[in-house]
């Protein structure tokens, strides 16, 4: 099924997620216009990795709809497939081969050989600033190379839309910054779409350019950084728009899984 | 098909290559097949007390410890395909638009491949322990032939247990709750004619069974195959594909 509106990049139509008694996603419909750079906000357990799991076709909805890049994620999701990359939160670059061969094994897998594969490995090695360790093995690098290199890996066959799974978690702020040069890079010379969860206010700011905040499942405020900052006062920052839309004791919300997986990657991001 | 070989064939490259810079598991797996033959068999060699015709006892039980060998290594393949889910590298490779079976049996092909090495470990044992082993061509080949597909078997049923399982410790006790069965209800160290009738109809739907047979007939001077080799690698290819289909079906779960 061809997308009937070609200036929208991903469209979710009361998409809803229960694992048995629990509704991990509640009804939610957005959409998200091509060429956006669009945050997914909410405290641990409020169904952003949920809604991307889905959206990226590792999960099917319990109902509801979903289209990325025209297609429909449960009846074409080779073809989503074919259109996205995704980083996820974990950190999946193979410690145990190196920065090529992470990058050729995604290549190979989406379809790319001989002298194009070749390239665009070449390319994504500069791109992640590897040139010079791409025969190391990634388990000796830096969690900001690491996640670079991923970046790279997910933008191998040039998708349309990539979307990242709190892609700077663990981060130190040069590392950070240099993530977010990346993806900026991806969008102006690409014309890429990119969805991307964050708990990092700052991130969200410099990042998106329309933030949608997420509390227990349910779609709790979407709009632009400046309107929704406008809208809770005029002195309020992101943190103060993130508080009011989430109904705030973020201390007090996450679950045991969630919790386990981001110490975990900060961990092993050292 | 050339699409679906390729990105098979892109898995077992990178599972290759990290097995290549981590040899010590192959030797660490020695150890055991070592035990098996230089101590249990050199006993029982003497002891006489299971009925294997001509055959040196030795002789006899050295293909099932190669068997066994590729059994406990394959079965516990399950364990990288939990760590890689627990590292995101099971949702980055599921997130491609490779054909979920052509991701399965690429990595049981590299079981397949890390088995031969097994077999080649194996061997220099048997060879040190004065197993009559045949050296004829067409033999070895089906010994080889049997070493791969019985790995790619108890590699793929691993990777469906860790599928359901999905965390170490669980699939820690499933693992050892399943080789020894599967090894004792088996024609590994003792003939089918000395089982007792449940056991024996028990041994006939264990694939370990067949592999046995199999190696039995090509490995070792004198040696017969019970089956015959048509019977033993049809069945042992069947269950393969089996479980292949199965795998296929729950490799994405573990991306939930």
């Amino acid at each position: 099924m061809a997308a009937t509106n070609n200036s929208i990049a991903i469209a979710t139509v009361d998409l809803s997620k229960r694992f048995n008694h629990v509704t991990a996603l509640d009804r939610l419909t957005l959409s998200v216009a091509r060429g956006q750079i669009f945050g997914l906000l909410g405290p641990n357990g409020a169904g952003k990795s949920t809604t991307i799991k889905i959206l990226t076709t590792l999960l099917e909805a319990s109902s509801g709809r979903a289209t990325v890049a025209g297609f429909d994620v449960a009846a074409e999701p080779i073809e989503v497939r074919r259109r996205i990359g995704y980083v996820p939160q974990l950190l999946s670059a193979d410690g145990a081969l190196t920065a090529t061969e992470n990058l050729t094994l995604s290549a190979r897998l989406y379809g790319l050989h001989g002298a194009r594969l070749k390239t665009r490995v070449h390319e994504a090695l500069a791109f992640a600033g590897l040139d010079t360790v791409a025969h190391k093995l990634v388990r000796t690098f830096s969690g900001g190379m690491i996640r670079r290199l991923e970046v790279a890996q997910a933008t191998l066959h040039t998708p349309e839309i990539l979307f990242l799974d709190e892609p700077t978690i663990g981060l130190d702020p040069v590392a950070r910054r240099t993530v977010w040069e990346r993806l900026q890079q991806l969008r102006h010379s690409q014309g890429m779409t990119i969805l991307i969860t964050t708990h990092d206010m700052e991130e969200a700011d410099v990042l998106c350019d329309e933030l949608a905040i997420l509390h227990q499942g349910r779609l709790a405020v979407i709009g632009q950084p400046d309107a929704l900052k406008a809208q809770v006062g005029p002195q309020a920052d992101l943190a103060d728009v993130f508080a009011h839309f989430s109904g705030a004791v973020i201390e007090q919300e996450g679950y045991y899984r969630g919790i386990r997986q981001s110490r975990g990657t900060i961990q092993r991001l050292g | 098909m050339l699409a679906w070989l390729y990105e098979s064939a892109a898995v077992t490259d990178a599972e290759v290559r990290k097995l290549r810079r981590d040899p010590t598991e192959l030797l660490s797996r020695a150890v055991q097949p070592v035990l098996w033959l230089a101590v249990f068999g050199q006993v029982f060699s003497h002891v006489r007390g299971i009925p294997t015709g001509s055959l040196r006892y030795l002789d006899y039980m050295a293909p099932g410890i190669l068997a066994q060998s590729i059994l406990f290594s394959a079965i516990f393949y399950g364990i990288a395909i939990i760590w890689e889910r627990d590292l995101g590298i099971v949702h980055k490779l599921l997130v491609t638009p490779a054909r979920r079976s052509a991701l399965v049996f690429g990595k049981a092909v590299a079981a397949g491949l890390r088995g031969l090495v097994q077999a080649a470990v194996v061997y220099l044992v048997a060879i040190a322990l004065h197993v009559a082993i045949r050296w004829e061509p067409l033999p070895m080949v089906t010994v080889a032939a049997a070493v791969f597909v019985g790995s790619c078997i108890f590699s793929t049923f691993s990777l469906v247990i860790a599928c359901i399982v999905k965390t170490r410790e669980r699939f820690m006790g499933i693992g050892q709750l399943l080789t020894m069965p599967l090894f004792f209800a088996s024609n590994a160290i003792y003939p089918l004619d000395i089982m007792p009738d449940w056991l024996r109809a028990i041994a006939a739907f264990n694939p370990l069974t067949y592999l046995v047979d199999a190696l039995r007939g090509a490995m070792i001077v004198g040696g017969h195959s019970v089956y015959g080799d048509a019977t033993s690698f049809g069945i042992m290819l069947l269950v393969f594909l089996l479980l292949l289909a199965l795998a296929a079906k729950l490799y994405p779960g573990l991306a939930r």
